[in-house]
């Protein structure tokens, strides 16, 4: 395979964190609004469309009336957090395809202020119910599993999975739209309180209403725009669950994921100059680390570590904006932000105390649902425009 | 600090393929639902081996031991914590559970653990593990 031809044309991240006052249709279409603006297009040039399952209603036939479109080609693929990283190799593909020509992805959620009655997550079709949510689950405690479990095999420490979080403080402290936007230290994380051993309450990322959208675009449309796009190198999407009982958890679907993109784009993780990884929890990123290939299985404590993950201090700028652990988790689902967060830095946009000095070359990783149960990952190599 | 949150259990929905299994857990017996043509055993119980989709299954009594794959000690508000782990109750089956009367400072993962029972809302045995 080779690189697309479709554009990452447009995004727009909302720039707020509690909506009390807003519907979640009306989040989804500002986001829309918002990318489309961005991309310098209308809605009516809109003709596929892309959401998750944060989207209210049926698949994606609510809020295509909302907005009053009526795209060619919809897709409502859902993984959890890391579908909108998805959705825009599914775009790119539709685009190549001939199947429509402007793609918009959109994403909102409001777990702060959720409407009243919303319906609960409890489904007794689901053939592992009984056998998950009887042990009351909770969404650290299941991706604590995973860190304990990388703690035991490597003797990864709390104090290397501290860092990943003191490098998402350092760059959130220059987001104005940050919900966290103090500097913490190693000690700070590692002295917060446990919420579900080896994780800190430090070592979670935020609660977020809020969202964002991508718009993407047939490179001839691309060209006559005024706003800098960007090229999409590399994809892979993987889902990895519990095997029926044969799971492993010191490594994620990113490994599979990241293969597929790694292959496509002919690019090796030496070369990328930014990197956003979805950071859930601290674990979440150092997994990822390892599964992209940025170091070896079992070395992702040692990478982490001594602001490695700092713009302009270590190897591997990640999450900018401050990522899910101090900006934004809009709706518990981050993977929008990560891919909004490597346009801003293909197109030299990020805030300049983060920006990556002529970034050409960026990833933008998604991971979705539980590492302890079953979950899905989504990898993207995005390059600038030549 | 011991495990200080006493855990209640839910009505388990008790899909009719998984029935062996909650029949054997009011018997104070773990089964393994096990496939009569691969041989291997496997966690969530289903109608059919998902290794080899024979529907030829049985649900082979295990001695009720395990050992600890990941646990985490999971903070309660208000106070109070709770177990919730992955036990290996056979080769390469791990399953989802909680170890209770247990001090979660002191667990360790490949401890040795025992089945244990607690009864749900209306009386329907739940699997739990304890220290062996």
């Amino acid at each position: 395979m080779t690189a697309h031809d479709a554009r990452l044309v447009g995004a727009y991240e909302l720039p707020y964190r509690h909506a009390p006052d807003k519907s979640l249709a009306q989040m989804q279409a500002e986001a829309a609004l918002g990318a489309v603006a961005d991309a310098g297009l209308t809605m009516k040039d809109v003709d596929g469309f892309f959401c998750g399952g944060d989207t209210p209603g049926m698949g994606p036939m609510s809020l295509i009336e909302y907005l009053n479109i009526t795209p060619r080609y919809t897709d409502s693929t859902e993984t959890g957090g890391n579908s909108y990283v998805s959705h825009v190799a599914r775009a790119a593909r539709a685009i190549d395809a001939g199947l429509c020509d402007v793609a918009l992805v959109t994403l909102a959620g409001k777990p702060r202020t959720p409407a009243k009655g919303s319906r609960p997550m409890t489904d007794a079709n689901k053939p592992d119910q009984d056998f998950e949510l009887t042990y009351h689950p909770t969404v650290p405690a299941n991706y604590a599993l995973a860190a304990q479990r990388h703690m035991h095999e490597y003797g990864t420490t709390s104090e290397q999975l501290a860092w990943i979080k003191v490098a998402a403080s350092h760059h959130a402290q220059h987001n104005p739209h940050a919900l966290l936007q103090g500097v913490v230290t190693v000690e700070d994380v590692v002295n917060s309180p446990i919420v579900a051993s080896p994780l800190h309450r430090f070592d979670c990322c935020v609660i977020t209403d809020g969202g964002g959208a991508l718009v993407l675009a047939r490179s001839d449309i691309a060209k006559k725009l005024d706003r800098p796009s960007v090229k999409i190198l590399g994809t892979g999407e993987a889902v990895k669950h519990q095997g029926a009982g044969d799971i492993d958890l010191t490594f994620t679907a990113g490994k599979w994921a990241a293969e597929k993109a790694w292959k496509m784009s002919g690019c090796t993780p030496d070369q990328i100059q930014y990197a956003s990884i979805y950071d859930s929890f601290t674990i979440t990123v150092l997994l990822e680390i390892e599964d992209l290939g940025f170091c070896k299985p079992g070395h992702g404590g040692g990478f982490v570590a001594e602001g490695n993950l700092i713009s302009g201090k270590g190897k591997l700028p990640f999450n900018t904006d401050g990522g899910g652990l101090c900006s934004n988790h809009p709706g518990n689902r981050g993977g929008m932000t990560k891919v909004i967060e490597a346009v801003r830095q293909l197109r030299g946009e990020a805030h300049p105390a983060v920006q990556v000095p002529d970034c050409a070359l960026a990833l933008a990783h998604g991971t979705g649902g539980s590492l302890g149960t079953r979950h899905g990952a989504s990898t993207l190599i995005l390059a600038r425009e030549d | 600090m011991a495990e200080d949150h006493k855990m209640s259990y839910a009505d388990p929905w008790m899909l009719p393929e998984t029935k062996g299994f909650w029949e054997a857990c009011n018997q104070e017996k773990l089964v393994i639902r096990t496939c009569l043509d691969c041989g291997r055993g496997h966690h969530f119980p289903r109608a059919m081996c998902p290794h080899c989709y024979s529907t030829n299954l049985e649900w082979k009594e295990s001695d009720g031991t395990g050992t600890i794959y990941s646990f985490t000690a999971q903070q309660v508000k208000g106070g109070g914590k709770y177990v919730y782990a992955y036990v290996e109750i056979a080769d390469r089956v791990r399953a989802i559970t909680n170890i209770v009367d247990c001090d979660p400072e002191a667990l360790k993962i490949g401890q040795k653990v025992k089945a244990a029972f607690r009864p749900s809302a209306s009386g329907q045995n739940i699997l739990v593990f304890t220290p062996a």
